[in-house]
């Protein structure tokens, strides 16, 4: 019988860590992208666009991740489409991602001053004009803290691709307490690994709001 | 041969009319302050003729732009007449200069050395060449208020709308404000403005229109206005104004 050391244990979770970050990467910024273009269809002025933002939004919002997952995982196999764990995890995170990153933004979009718009509006400016130039610069000094915020989110979300079998830091966990049979020593240490992960986003975030805050009263 | 023509204005904001058929032509260089109770509609009409309200009956124009729902429309009548707000809306992310150059080169596509040149020339009309590279927060609200007067004449407008632009100004900020606009009035600039001034409105006013409950109840020269208003509603509310 083969003893573990704490370092066999800690290795093998580093190594899967790696997967994690890489799969919250992909996510946040596959959402990042696909929730730009969602916000702009959401704010734009069009009938069916925001509509169909809405009711994605509330879809996504109003439903748990893990099933999110499980539909992705599983819902393709009934076409008898054969999806791998890795893009079920990644293709559910993004939409995921991308439902959460579009309502924020529209919230910060939103929270531009009315009279942002009359003023540039007044000055001959039109729609594209005044997002490119005066909304967006605002919304984006707005956006920054609670977009790295959510991050932190993603990252955490990331443990439940484990339930459909992709190795990331939570299921390399599983794996090795069922070889160590130490479940307390594991996942303390993947809690712990998680936590170096979220940790200095959560903390940049408020570090970011401060000075952005800071810089929008006095520059 | 009017400069801006309104004609038969009607406007409602769901069952509440709030303009009932406004008619008034104004000159060009005329002056012309708008008094009347809140929630007479000056306002509104105000944003009517720059095209931030829509209107649903009558028509408006400005030198020959009519006013339409359009963006085109809009753009070619928002080039001739500039507005300035209650609460100022200077860009707070750009500063005092910047804000004065932003429009000049987005919507009439100016050079940036130009555009730099012709907000150097109107910062300085309005007294704040120094503050060119200030902020508005760093600002005081008179300051901005100047700036954003600065902003909408460097597009080079044939007249300008004021919508109560020294309400939201500190008592002591009020006369540095109203000393710009009366500089333009006597440059032969065209003015609308809605005001609470009464002072103002009586030495620098070609004309003063009284509204009331929607309508252009009374208008005349400001002598005739203040001193003999004609209609029991005038005279009530200049008893309570003075």
């Amino acid at each position: 019988m083969d003893e573990f050391t704490t370092w066999d244990i800690l290795r093998n979770l580093l190594l899967a860590a790696r997967w994690t970050v890489l799969l919250s990467l992909v996510s946040f910024i596959g959402g990042g992208l696909v929730g730009a273009a969602l916000l702009f269809a959401r704010i734009g002025e069009g009938r069916i666009g925001p509509a169909f933002v809405k009711t994605y939004v509330e879809l996504f919002q109003g439903t748990p991740l893990l099933m999110q997952l499980f539909l992705a995982f599983f819902g393709l196999g009934l076409f008898g489409i054969d999806v791998p764990a890795w893009l079920a995890a990644g293709v559910a995170l993004i939409l995921w991602s991308a439902a959460f990153l579009t309502e924020i933004w529209r919230g910060c979009v939103e929270s531009v001053a009315r009279g942002q718009w009359e003023a540039s509006s007044s000055l001959g400016m039109g729609y594209l004009q005044q997002m490119r130039h005066v909304i967006l610069p605002q919304a984006l000094r707005i956006a920054v803290p609670p977009t790295v915020g959510f991050s932190v989110q993603v990252v955490k979300g990331t443990a439940l691709t484990s339930i459909i079998g992709f190795v990331e830091l939570s299921k390399a966990g599983t794996i090795v307490t069922n070889a160590t049979f130490e479940p307390f020593t594991v996942y303390g240490f993947v809690a712990l690994i998680y936590f170096c992960l979220c940790w200095p986003l959560s903390k940049s975030s408020q570090i970011l709001e401060r000075k952005l805050n800071v810089a929008h009263r006095n520059h | 041969m009017s400069l801006i023509e309104i004609t038969e204005v009607k406007k409602r904001f769901g069952d509440n009319e709030v303009l009932k058929g406004i008619n008034i032509d104004v000159a060009p260089g005329e002056v012309i302050a708008i008094i009347g109770r809140s929630g007479s509609g000056k306002s509104t009409l105000l944003r009517c003729i720059n095209g931030l309200e829509t209107i649903d009956e009558g028509s408006i124009s400005v030198a020959g732009a009519q006013l339409l729902p359009d963006e085109l429309h809009l753009k070619a009548l928002r080039l001739k007449v500039g507005m300035i707000f209650q609460q100022f809306n200077l860009f707070p992310h750009l500063t005092a200069g910047r804000n004065v150059m932003l429009s000049q080169m987005v919507v009439k596509k100016t050079p940036k050395a130009e555009a730099e040149a012709m907000a150097k020339k109107m910062m300085e009309r309005v007294g704040l060449g120094h503050k060119f590279d200030a902020y508005p927060d760093q600002l005081s609200g008179g300051q901005q208020q100047r700036v954003a007067i600065a902003r909408a004449l460097a597009m080079q407008p044939i007249a300008l709308l004021c919508d109560e632009i020294t309400s939201a100004l500190d008592p002591e900020l009020v006369s540095e404000v109203l000393a710009v606009v009366k500089e333009l009035a006597g440059e032969g600039m065209t003015l609308m403005m809605v005001t609470h001034e009464m002072r103002f409105a009586r030495d620098v006013c070609s004309r003063v229109v009284f509204m009331h409950q929607g309508r252009v109840h009374e208008i005349g020269k400001p002598e005739d206005v203040f001193s003999s208003p004609k209609t029991p509603e005038l005279q009530q509310f200049l008893g309570v104004a003075h």
